[in-house]
């Protein structure tokens, strides 16, 4: 037993819900006792769904208990069969379930004789594993599934598209910024000339899943899901994958190149297999794709210039934490580091199954490294450390309200607010200004909270005058004025109100910048 | 579908597939009640999950409640159960100091049979601190028969008439009670003096409304003698033979048959105060008990009606279908039939006909004085099947939660969140008007989109 307030990461039915879910036309039922459908207030809350989530739960009551659950899960995955003619039922096994210890996998064979649609179980052991990883496995199961379905009825497609494409394996629901990511991502590949053969498995059917091996390659933006997918498309079919995460604009143009490396060499391959007719844009020698990054890092992305503007430079040094799952904390922390010049107290995950990924990933880049999934001691790393800012999630930022520190959300979990209208991808090129946004955004708030603790506090103290001048009976003499000028825009109302205030407590009809220095010190005082 | 009627309400069972809040969400608004209390719900990560996002904000407040988070070794019994629950609740002394600690057990130590009930005592005893425990699962209840269970293991613990007069068992009352038995044996002594029966009212509400349900009885010359839950542990009321208790929520079956089984309580079985009308038929039920001719009520009721009237001219004639999730049904949709709504559909995920019998009695008579059709009672509904007769219906208004809102709302119908009413405050004659504020909310936003064209939203 563990004494738990909060945790990182979901119980794996969750996980295993939000790959069947995003998915179109697959259901999903639970093995469930009531109220554990609560996965899909999750969805319409946060996702603000418009469409009902196609997860019902077959339920486990005291009657269950007694007669054991076959009939009920055979005859409700049936009634969904006929109700809404899915493509797919996936039986979801949850921690009930488990200890119940049925045999969920012949209930499942029952029913896909009784059914027109597919039925399978989610193979995830809920002791065993959490959210991400469910989500990876189940990803993996469907997969392959539908691709040994393809080869036992030869329906499996294996010519390879005539230009360069790749499948995006990995956009799911509930996932941070996973949509604008994507279209971020196709962006970015239709620049490059590739085509999008299969984003798997937000918005897709499972129907085309077949088609999967035409691609040339596939892609993994974040390893938490699709790792065991593209893993198993490269033994079965041969396929190759990138699974740099193009965050940030090192990595970004990173992943350029390993896409341009993997293109080029298919490409002589396929050509001498007189597969390929027409070479594509990509590999004509008229395409340099490091005169694109040049470009883009130079000029599209604002992340480069900023880095070298005097704004950033004021960051220089400044200590942070950065937490969060591994793809983002790793890429974040080189981020900050290497393109802006910060330093990294602290950097950690709670991946824990994926800790030594992290470990090399963020080698040298930070003093320390944290894998934990226990959030105090996260919270007490950051006490000790006092970063200037946080990057963490959304506890993380919580800690932070508490401690005074900025924070900047980069990873799940999250809120609502992290599911903004506007458009935030933190991959690609786009991607790098949002995060620079992000991050001088953290810092000028601690800076401007600083200030204002310097000069007297905040606006609860009494307001002498609700207008910031002209009604006013004092007079500024120049070089008060002049100084005044000179103090920041947002603290500049701050101290004229504390320097008129003092003046008036003491009778000063004409503000020199002595009396603006002594009403500085009896502030402070 | 079971078909069986009561006199003329209409009662029909489904097949029990629809959403509803698993019941230990009920810690949510407890642990705030209860000030002193800790409550450890003893399940997986899955309640654990739960209650992390159901929460929200509160999550980050340092709430007094915690997940004693079941792991493999513990499913399989390699771990001791006493000795980790022993380790944990340790740890909470240490940490928070309670005056309480409320086990909330869940479906898997249902399952695994872990014996909370049996272990409970032993460790009370030995770390000196009440254990109360309260089998709050999905398997047996919803949502807010949380509140229930708990409050029915929490009336075995108020202290008892006889035994506070009988000296001689104090000694065995623990140490740390032994401040409140002796405040508590001063109030048995003036209870048993006194020449009208005690009145305990149950039910967790907000202390202002708990204040303001007191006076609305105090004058009829009622004094309510105590309330179940109280603010704090040890202040919990006396119960014993000749005390009558009244229920104030309709979710509160279990608690009312503890009362009367276990401790002999008179209950007073009324309809809840919810509404102006709910109130007035409760205070006057407890009047005609108590053999006091209420003053006024009357117009107290006509002139909370009158205050409501420009809600009211909102609502009139408009129909509404509760899809069931939180046992407020039957007494929101009586008081919204009383306001000139028409219910067509009241799904409820449980009917206790004989706690709720007043109420159900009032809900036919105001549809007989309203000319209305009863409306259809749905218990353990099934969510598929009432979304095709909402869009069949297409309601003005549909009362449910949070997973079929958005749905709904892209597909042109309106709806309120059901949730809402659980933690809002609704009871009493000058709470009303929260309860259209409410109901209304969805018709006012709508009104200033009508221009707009926008009522679909989906292809």
């Amino acid at each position: 037993m563990k004494l738990a307030y909060w945790m990182y990461a979901g119980p794996a039915h969750i996980g295993t819900l939000r790959v069947a879910s995003s998915f179109k036309n697959v259901h999903a039922i639970m093995h469930a006792p009531l109220g554990d459908d609560y996965f899909n207030v999750m969805r319409s809350m946060l996702e603000r769904s418009r469409d009902f989530t196609p997860v019902t739960a077959s339920i486990v009551d005291r009657h269950v208990l007694a007669k054991g659950s076959g009939e009920k899960v055979v005859e409700n995955i049936t009634r969904k069969d006929k109700e809404d003619c899915p493509d797919l039922i996936l039986l979801t096994p949850t921690c009930t379930s488990s200890i119940l210890q049925e045999d969920l996998q012949n209930f499942v064979n029952r029913a896909s004789t009784e059914s027109q649609c597919d039925v399978i179980l989610a193979d995830v052991n809920h002791y065993r594993v959490n959210e991400i990883q469910a989500a990876d496995r189940t990803l993996e199961q469907i997969i392959r599934f539908y691709l040994e379905k393809a080869v036992k009825t030869n329906q499996l497609k294996l010519d390879k598209t005539m230009k360069p494409s790749a499948n995006i394996l990995g956009m799911f629901t509930l996932g941070f910024h996973n949509t604008h990511d994507c279209r971020e991502l196709k962006k970015l590949l239709t620049d490059l000339g590739i085509s999008v053969n299969l984003i798997v498995p937000e918005g897709g059917s499972v129907t085309v899943l077949k088609n999967l091996t035409q691609a040339w390659f596939n892609i993994v933006p974040y390893r938490e899901v699709g790792l065991m997918s593209a893993i198993y498309l490269e033994n079965e079919f041969n396929m190759p994958y990138v699974s740099t995460t193009p965050m940030g604009i090192i990595n970004t143009a990173n992943f350029i190149r390993e896409i341009c490396q993997i293109v080029k060499s298919l490409a002589v391959n396929l050509s001498k297999k007189d597969e390929i007719h027409t070479l594509p844009v990509l590999t004509t020698e008229n395409f340099d794709f490091e005169s694109y990054i040049d470009q883009q890092t130079r000029f599209i992305s604002q992340a480069a210039w900023f880095s070298r503007s005097i704004d950033c430079q004021n960051l220089t040094g400044k200590k942070t934490v950065v937490f969060g799952d591994a793809t983002h904390a790793a890429s974040m922390t080189k981020i900050l580091v290497r393109e802006m010049g910060l330093k990294v107290s602290c950097a950690g995950t709670y991946c824990k199954h994926d800790a030594d990924w992290f470990r090399e990933q963020v080698a040298g880049y930070t003093d320390q490294i944290l894998i934990t999934d226990d959030h105090t001691q996260v919270g007490d790393m950051i006490a000790r450390i006092e970063p200037a800012a946080i990057f963490g999630t959304q506890m993380e930022r919580h800690v932070g309200k508490r401690l005074d520190i900025p924070c900047g959300v980069i990873s799940a979990p999250v809120h609502i607010q992290n599911f903004p209208l506007g458009y935030r991808p933190f991959l690609g090129y786009e991607g790098t200004n949002q995060i620079a946004d992000l991050v001088y955004n953290s810092f000028t708030l601690g800076m401007e909270d600083h200030l204002l603790e310097i000069f007297g506090g905040h606006d609860t103290k009494e307001v002498i005058t609700k207008a910031l001048s002209n009604e006013s009976d004092l007079t500024w003499n120049i070089t008060a004025l002049q100084e005044l000028n000179k103090i920041p825009g947002f603290v500049r109302g701050k101290v004229k109100r504390n320097t008129e205030k003092f003046a008036r407590q003491n009778n000063i009809n004409v503000i020199t910048l002595e009396v603006m220095y002594a009403a500085k010190e009896a502030v402070a005082a | 579908m079971n078909l069986h009627s009561t006199e003329n309400l209409i009662f029909e069972c489904e097949t029990g597939n629809y959403h509803t809040f698993c019941p230990i969400s009920c810690v949510s608004w407890l642990y705030q009640k209860i000030e002193d209390s800790f409550f450890l719900v003893i399940g997986t990560k899955t309640c654990g999950y739960f209650l992390q996002n159901a929460l929200g904000v509160m999550i980050f407040a340092e709430p007094r409640y915690a997940m004693a988070e079941l792991e493999e070794s513990d499913i399989s019994a390699q771990l001791n159960d006493y000795k980790e629950l022993k380790r944990l609740c340790l740890q909470i002394k240490q940490d928070r100091n309670p005056s309480v600690i409320v086990w909330i057990g869940t479906c898997t130590t249902e399952i695994i049979k872990m014996d909370l009930e049996g272990m409970a005592p032993r460790l009370e005893a030995e770390i000196g601190i009440p254990i109360i425990v309260a089998r709050a699962n999905g398997l047996d209840y919803a949502f807010t028969q949380g509140e229930d269970t708990v409050l029915a293991a929490m009336a075995q613990r108020c202290p008892s008439i006889t035994s506070l007069l009988n000296k001689k068992q104090i000694a065995n009352v623990l140490p740390n009670l032994m401040l409140s038995s002796l405040k508590h044996q001063k109030m048995a002594r003036e209870l048993s003096k006194s020449e009208h029966p005690s009145l305990v009212l149950f039910g967790s509400l907000p202390g202002t409304i708990v204040t303001q349900l007191n006076l609305e009885l105090q004058s009829q010359g009622i004094s309510v003698s105590g309330w179940l839950p109280s603010q704090s542990y040890n202040d919990l009321p006396i119960l014993g033979e000749n005390v009558y208790v009244c229920g104030i929520n309709p979710f509160l079956s279990r608690t009312a048959t503890t009362l009367m089984r276990r401790r002999k309580c008179k209950l007073i079985s009324a309809p809840f105060p919810i509404g102006p009308d709910g109130t007035r038929a409760w205070v006057e039920k407890i009047c005609s008990v108590f053999g006091v001719v209420p003053q006024g009520l009357e117009q107290r009721e006509m002139k909370i009606w009158e205050t409501l009237e420009d809600y009211l001219s909102l609502i009139r004639g408009k129909s509404i279908f509760f899809m069931g999730d939180n046992l407020l049904e039957i007494s929101l949709a009586r008081f919204l039939i009383r306001c000139g709504m028409i219910v067509y559909e009241i799904g409820i995920p449980y009917m206790d006909k004989r706690f709720q019998s007043a109420e159900l009695e009032l809900l036919k008579k105001t549809c007989q004085q309203m000319n209305v059709p009863l409306p259809r009672i749905v218990e353990k509904p099934d969510n598929y099947y009432q979304i095709q007769r909402i869009k069949e219906l297409q309601p003005d208004i549909t009362i449910t939660g949070m997973a079929h809102a958005n749905p709904l709302e892209a597909r042109g119908i309106t709806t309120k969140w059901s949730v809402e009413f659980t933690f809002a405050q609704i009871h009493g004659f000058s709470n009303s008007r929260e309860i259209l504020e409410l109901i209304t909310r969805p018709l006012r936003r709508n009104q200033n989109f009508d221009t707009l064209g926008l009522s679909k939203m989906v292809k």
